[in-house]
């Protein structure tokens, strides 16, 4: 019995946990790679969600709709951007504080606006292998929860493989160091800037379809999110991409173990616990380098 | 005057595996101007964040107007009389020029009239007239002024500037030189951290430079200036702006 | 005193004399009901600022301590019976601690992870709160504050008065830490902690101050709200909305003086008491979404800012 709680709770938590990778992953560039603390991001998720749920209304695939919007959310990640460098570039720096204010303003409206045009109620989508689980043995595996948890990291692997290798990838790294460097080598750093959080709103909507297959979603789910993604961002490390994974599924087991043991009601506290705690003791996360 | 009013002994500082400074021993005299040269990268930010307790250095001692102020904090030693510019001017934005300068005084907080202390540093560093005016509407003259008279207003024993002249034209650079020159007469010890070398040269009764977190010479400007390992690390650098 | 400061007792004195005037002149209790959460917002947004206005350091969970001082009031109020003088002061006893806790962490953590860990501050109280029986857990709690004292006429009257003379308070001591030597070196730790440290300005210490000042108000805002409401719930003690509401007000108003959060405060809170009568309550989410964007964007500074700057303009 213990031990088929134990079963299933580390492997719902690591299914989670890959969940919570794919809504970190687009924080992972923003936040971790340009220091851009992008809070605005979990509602872009949820913005995705509702893609998806709309979509799926005329028969698609939440999926298949996430990445038939890549490129609408990508010129609206893009277009954020220049928004937001046009608002603090004529003050010279940008004040972090008043950075998070107008993330925190954004995030409000776009909440509101879903609210105004769907209501407050909570959404779902209708897809065939929600609701049938895969059995192993003693191991249950809800079909909801496993989908996305392959999607996951498909997506990771590509924006890994994508930094890595690709010029524009090494560009977008490169930024977070030395700006100037990066002009000399002829790139223009506010075009990779914004090629970046262009990718991070693709990397929001997938997060959105995959989190509204997993369950009902409604306009202020991406406040709880909001804990979560940084603290799979700060476990890990600023800039370490990979390692949003490990720091996933650690933050994932660890809320799914609370759930099964001690009690459902405590979960939401957990990656906030650990974000403290990372804060507190291991600043440069995981995998980070010292800040 | 022979008495050291700040000393420092094997002084180390590493940043994880690479080893910034030391160990570095020396020791600057009252009213003396000590001249602290190298190139970048040697190890020169590294030890005035150390003598000024921002940074902990971590091995080693300092002392300090006859007290070993090793684990003391930088405010207490600010308020003890060791006195810093930044190489990057910090003004307190947000904040007149005159308010920028009465924070240093309110700490010592002994009762006289502040206001007036802090317009008589203000003109000496002829900065009175926009006394008025949020800091961050100076020129970069008048911020690199506005450094040092913060630092000045709490009447120090030691100012370490920092680079206090980078960035300055010639005949500006002459008005902050004047302005340390009337310190030193004043009886405040200077350390002129600065790579502007005929600045150093004319100012410095003493000269120590630095490469690699070593002190690798000292002595009079033309000794140093003359000394090959110092022509050899320092001099064979490209021209810095 | 200088001619300032009496006229600013002056004010504060006339400002009680008018709540007390009223409570006796207007007959309907809706006036205090509402009157009560413009006020609760005064005393917010005037809290926050000590942080986040003087200090630079932006809490994005002013809902954990406003949290915290309601259901300190509530535990004491069904524990004992305590009366509401003791619940204030508990509450601002509890909102210090935690403004402390929260000024520790200043050590190790600034910027976003300073305002990201406040946040993690709310969502961890709640969750506690969440599970304790006693306090009601996620149902809430529904308590039956005690007869208020005759003078009061009636009990929203009673808690407006009560609220009225703490917002009082709080915008005196908020005005006293500005002026003094204590807000100077608080604004020159906002523009460079180490340049303040380096002269001379101790401030670890004036940062552990500014957060239990301003922590312990922000309590003591929320330990009348049992009296107030009668019931009380985790949803709305640590509710989003009103750290969001907290954080614009010293923003619209500006954050550099007294005067800021408590324009700012007036504007939102009475815009807002009167958008819930006509429009939908989502509509004023929106439009305080929209404020803080605008104002970010277009007048950093606040309402003060921006007529200090039109001013500046006209005589130059």
């Amino acid at each position: 019995m213990f031990l088929e709680i134990l079963i299933n709770a580390v492997a719902t938590g690591l299914l989670l946990g890959s969940i919570y990778a794919a809504l970190a992953l687009g924080l992972a560039v923003t936040f971790g790679i340009l220091h851009i603390p992008n809070i605005a991001h979990p509602v872009f998720v949820v913005l995705g969600a509702y893609l998806a749920v709309v979509a799926n209304e005329r028969g698609w695939d939440p999926i298949l709709a996430a990445l038939a919007g890549a490129l609408p959310f990508y010129l609206l990640g893009a277009l954020f951007y220049e928004f937001y460098a046009r608002v603090f570039e004529r003050r010279g720096e940008a004040d972090t504080m008043q950075a998070l204010t107008l993330f925190f303003g954004v995030s409000l409206v776009v909440e509101t606006a879903l609210v105004l045009k769907f209501g407050t109620n909570q959404q779902t989508v209708d897809v065939d292998y929600v609701g049938q689980s895969l059995r192993i043995g003693l191991l249950v595996m809800p079909y909801r929860l496993l989908v996305p948890a392959l999607v996951a990291p498909v997506m990771i692997l590509t924006l890994w493989a994508y930094l890595k290798f690709t010029y524009a990838g090494i560009a977008i790294r490169a930024a977070a160091h030395d700006v100037r460097a990066l002009q000399v080598s002829g790139v223009d750093p506010h075009w990779i800037k914004r090629h970046a959080f262009g990718i991070a709103s693709v990397t929001a909507l997938v997060a959105g379809a995959i989190l509204v297959i997993i369950g009902p979603v409604d306009p202020f789910s991406g406040r709880l999110q909001i804990g979560r993604a940084f603290a799979v961002v700060i476990l890990a490390g600023m800039g370490a991409v990979p390692g949003t994974i490990l720091a996933a599924f650690i933050i994932g087991v660890a809320e799914s173990l609370v759930s099964a043991f001690l009690n459902p009601s405590w979960s939401p506290g957990v990656a906030f616990l650990i974000l403290l705690a990372t804060l507190a003791l291991k600043p440069q996360g995981l995998f980070g380098a010292s800040r | 005057m022979s008495e050291p009013v700040l000393a420092v002994r094997d002084l180390t500082k590493s940043f994880g595996a690479l080893r910034a400074l030391g160990p570095v021993s020396f020791a600057l005299r009252g009213g003396e101007r000590l001249g602290l040269i190298g190139p970048n990268g040697s190890g020169k930010t590294t030890l005035i964040n150390c003598l000024s307790g921002t940074l902990r250095a971590d091995d080693g001692r300092i002392w300090f107007a006859g007290r070993d102020v090793t684990n003391v904090l930088a405010f207490k030693r600010a308020r003890m009389g060791l006195a810093r510019s930044f190489q990057i001017p910090k003004p307190f934005v947000g904040m007149t020029v005159l308010e920028n300068v009465l924070v240093p005084l309110d700490q010592i907080g002994d009762g006289s009239d502040h206001e007036a202390r802090a317009m008589a540093i203000l003109r000496s560093v002829r900065l009175d007239a926009r006394a008025g005016d949020d800091a961050k509407r100076l020129s970069h003259l008048e911020l690199r002024k506005l450094e040092l008279a913060r630092a000045l207003v709490g009447a120090p024993k030691v100012l370490i500037a920092d680079e206090a002249m980078a960035g300055l034209s010639e005949p500006e650079i002459d008005e902050i030189l004047a302005i340390l020159q009337r310190l030193s007469e004043a009886g405040v010890a200077v350390i002129m951290v600065e790579h502007i070398m005929h600045a150093v040269m004319r100012f410095s009764q003493r000269v120590i430079c630095f490469e690699t977190g070593q002190l690798i010479a000292e002595g009079t400007p033309q000794e140093v200036a003359e000394d090959p390992l110092v022509q050899k690390v320092y001099f064979g650098e490209p021209a810095r702006h | 005193m200088k001619r300032q400061d009496v006229a600013f007792a002056a004010g504060a004195i006339v400002v009680l004399l008018m709540g007390f005037g009223a409570v006796h002149a207007v007959a309907n209790p809706y006036f205090f009901f509402a009157g009560y959460v413009i006020v609760q917002y005064v005393v917010l947004a005037t809290a926050w600022n000590i942080l986040g206005g003087y200090a630079g350091y932006i809490n994005f969970g002013p809902a954990a301590l406003y949290g915290a001082g309601v259901y300190t009031s509530a535990l004491l109020l069904k524990a004992f019976g305590a009366p509401l003088v003791v619940n204030i002061v508990a509450a601002g006893l509890v909102g210090m601690v935690l403004g402390l806790m929260m000024g520790y962490l200043t050590l190790r953590v600034q910027g976003v992870y300073f305002a990201i860990a406040t946040i993690a501050l709310v969502i961890m109280l709640e969750t506690v709160v969440h599970n304790i029986e006693y306090l009601g857990g996620a149902r809430g709690l529904a308590l039956i504050a005690p007869e208020p004292p005759a003078w009061a006429v009636g009990r929203t009257q009673f808690v407006f008065l009560v609220l009225l003379a703490i917002a009082v308070m709080s915008v005196a001591l908020a005005r006293w830490i500005e002026r003094s030597w204590i807000g100077r070196g608080l604004r020159a730790l906002r523009a460079s902690e180490e340049a303040a440290e380096c002269a001379g300005v101790a401030t670890l210490r004036l940062k552990l101050a500014a957060c239990a000042v301003s922590g312990a108000l922000l309590a003591v805002a929320g330990a009348p709200y049992i009296y107030y409401a009668s019931y009380i719930d985790p949803g709305s003690a640590f509710s989003l909305t009103l750290g969001l509401n907290t954080i614009a007000m010293p923003l619209i108003g500006g954050t550099r003086s007294w005067a800021g959060p408590v324009i700012g405060a007036l504007l939102l809170a009475s815009v807002q008491q009167a958008a819930t009568v006509t429009i939908s309550s989502e509509l004023n989410v929106l439009m305080v979404g929209l404020a803080l964007i605008v104002f970010i964007a277009a007048a950093p500074d606040g309402l003060i800012g921006l007529a200090e700057r039109l001013r500046r303009k006209m005589h130059a």
